[in-house]
């Protein structure tokens, strides 16, 4: 008799097994697998067709060293200013006086308009950028119609801009699903809080930094994982508007992976660089997610 | 809610400010667009002769049709098969709590923050080994397992915090694991695995890097692979490119324009569990 349920909880084990088994063959086949053949190439010095020579970890000192490499690690960091630092700071401004202003038709037509950046590839809101930033684009045409015709250029191709410039653009993509996000936030925080601080004499920015940054902190964490992966793993944009130039003004390591991997045929130390754009990501984005669970959850 | 009238008309200025920066430089696209071919116009201004041609040289120049079917097939290999097994996954993960759900929730949680560029170089070679580089396939099958950590992460979410009094009652029925998943648990997750199939269509439609890196032919890529293969031909001209890129996004913006606010609600629900 009690072998039995025993049995039985031993087959609804294995059947439960079986419905993980094709996503979990995909996910190790298409995923795990590339990632474990990623550390193994980090190891080699190989162009791809040839023999490969094992070097350690030559890849890695080579990384850590030569300053174009790390210059790009630098940059995904000054892109999180633009893709993350901006579009959060931003959203939560215009969030708020989207919920006390503009409530009516204004306010659904404005999330609409203002997500679809969203939908729409990177790769269009590249192209799209850099007609606008060209040397006869709109903006251009906008400063000199301010008399500001003095400092009009291409900005994606001078050396100075192109980095802000590649970041603006990833804003314009990024501020719109932070406002959304952070505007369903809001309507969540009990008005009651509201009108007790206002009770206490506090003003309108006493209470945003009192009750509605604190009251959403987990969409502001939400926001910063989305922005920060964003800005790490940037490829298209910068791809399609920069293609890394000039120079390597906007280089970043999703495009020099790119690059030394095919162009240059180094796959070693593309993979080098991978491998410490993986361990990067997550190193950044951990924290960030405690931040969020902590309060909520 | 008592809003000062200053306040309410500045707040105002600043929504129509910022939602005129979203559309300006796609009017910019489409005033250029309609330019003569070859010409540099200025970033906005209405042509003396709008050339409406160029968007039929465009659709002919792009091969829209091909891009179009492309595309489609992708999405309709990827999206479907994605779609069944995640959510078989989940339910075993999110439900059943099969031995070893733990770690195998954190092994997929694992890919959650994984970017393509990382692996992106052994997917080449591995396409290569298989024989499926240039071909459709080498887009699908890497796909399927990329989408994995997120729809497994976000079935599973549903399938949590399902009662497992709904399970017991069908199991003393005698149903099987199977008729249980099927015609009891896949009935009442449509509204997640709509919105699943939305996203992963979009992202699918959207994906450049592996269209890039895996298929050369950019009638055989997705939109935004063709999109990038079409600036790489016609960046000196700009009008076409500008109505080529037009016709491009037309499809999706026509989706996001019909099926608003499921694409929002997905984008949304999709950013905060991933």
């Amino acid at each position: 008799m009690r072998t039995l349920p025993l049995r039985r909880v031993r087959r609804q084990a294995v059947v439960g097994w079986l419905f993980v088994l094709p996503a979990l063959l995909m996910y190790a086949a298409f995923v795990l697998q590339p990632v474990v053949l990623t550390v193994q190439y980090s190891l080699y010095r190989w162009d791809g067709v040839g023999p490969a020579t094992f070097v350690g970890l030559s890849n890695y000192e080579t990384v850590l060293s030569d300053p174009n490499l790390l210059g790009t690690i630098v940059n995904a960091f000054r892109l999180i200013v633009f893709f993350s630092f901006i579009p959060v700071t931003l959203g939560l401004v215009v969030a708020s006086i989207m919920r006390r202003v503009a409530a009516g038709s204004l306010g659904t037509v404005a999330r609409t308009v203002l997500f679809l950046p969203q939908v729409i590839p990177l790769v269009a809101a590249g192209i799209v950028w850099s007609w606008v930033l060209s040397l006869t684009g709109i903006f251009n045409q906008l400063l000199t119609a301010l008399g500001l015709a003095g400092v009009t250029r291409a900005w994606l191709g001078d050396f100075d801009t192109a980095l802000p410039a590649v970041g603006f653009i990833g804003a314009w993509v990024l501020l719109g699903l932070c406002i959304v996000l952070l505007l369903t936030g809001m309507t969540k925080i009990d008005p009651a809080l509201y009108e007790s601080a206002r009770l206490d004499g506090a003003n309108a920015i006493r209470e945003f930094i009192a009750i509605t940054i604190p009251s959403l902190r987990n969409e502001i964490a939400v926001c910063l994982t989305v922005t920060v992966i964003a800005a790490l793993a940037a490829f298209d944009i910068v791809y399609v508007s920069t293609g890394g130039g000039p120079g390597l003004a906007t280089m970043v390591p999703g495009l020099q992976i790119y690059v030394l991997a095919f162009s240059a045929r180094q796959v070693g130390l593309a993979s080098a660089l991978a491998v410490a754009l993986i361990v990067l990501v997550l190193v950044v984005i951990l924290p960030i997610q405690r931040l969020g669970r902590g309060s909520v959850e | 809610m008592k809003v000062a009238r200053s306040e309410r008309y500045s707040g105002r200025l600043l929504l129509v400010l910022l939602m005129a920066i979203t559309i300006v430089p796609f009017v910019s696209m489409f005033t250029t667009a309609l330019h003569p071919s070859g010409s540099v116009p200025d970033g906005l201004s209405w042509p003396a002769n709008p050339q409406w041609s160029n968007f039929v040289d465009a659709f002919t120049v792009a091969n829209m049709t091909a891009l179009l079917s492309s595309s489609l097939f992708i999405v309709l290999a990827v999206v479907p098969v994605s779609l069944v097994i995640s959510t078989m996954a989940g339910f075993a993960i999110g439900h059943l709590r099969i031995p070893g759900w733990r770690l195998l929730l954190l092994l997929f949680v694992f890919g959650l923050t994984l970017p393509f560029e990382g692996i992106v170089t052994p997917l080449y070679y591995l396409a290569r080994q298989m024989g499926i580089l240039n071909t459709r396939v080498a887009i699908v099958l890497p796909l399927i397992g990329l989408f994995m950590p997120f729809a497994v992460f976000w079935m599973r979410a549903h399938f949590a915090n399902m009662p497992p009094e709904i399970s017991e009652a069908a199991r003393i029925d005698g149903t099987g694991t199977w008729d249980l998943f099927w015609r009891v648990h896949v009935p009442l997750a449509r509204p997640p695995i709509t919105s699943l199939g939305i996203l992963m269509s979009i992202w699918t439609w959207n994906q450049f890097l592996l269209a890039l890196v895996l298929v050369e032919d950019p009638t055989q890529r997705t939109m935004a692979g063709a999109l990038g293969a079409f600036q790489g031909h016609y960046a000196t001209d700009i009008p076409l490119l500008c109505a080529g890129s037009l016709l491009i996004l037309l499809p999706t913006l026509v989706v996001f324009l019909l099926f608003q606010h499921q694409v929002t609600t997905a984008l949304l629900q999709g950013s905060v569990k991933g």
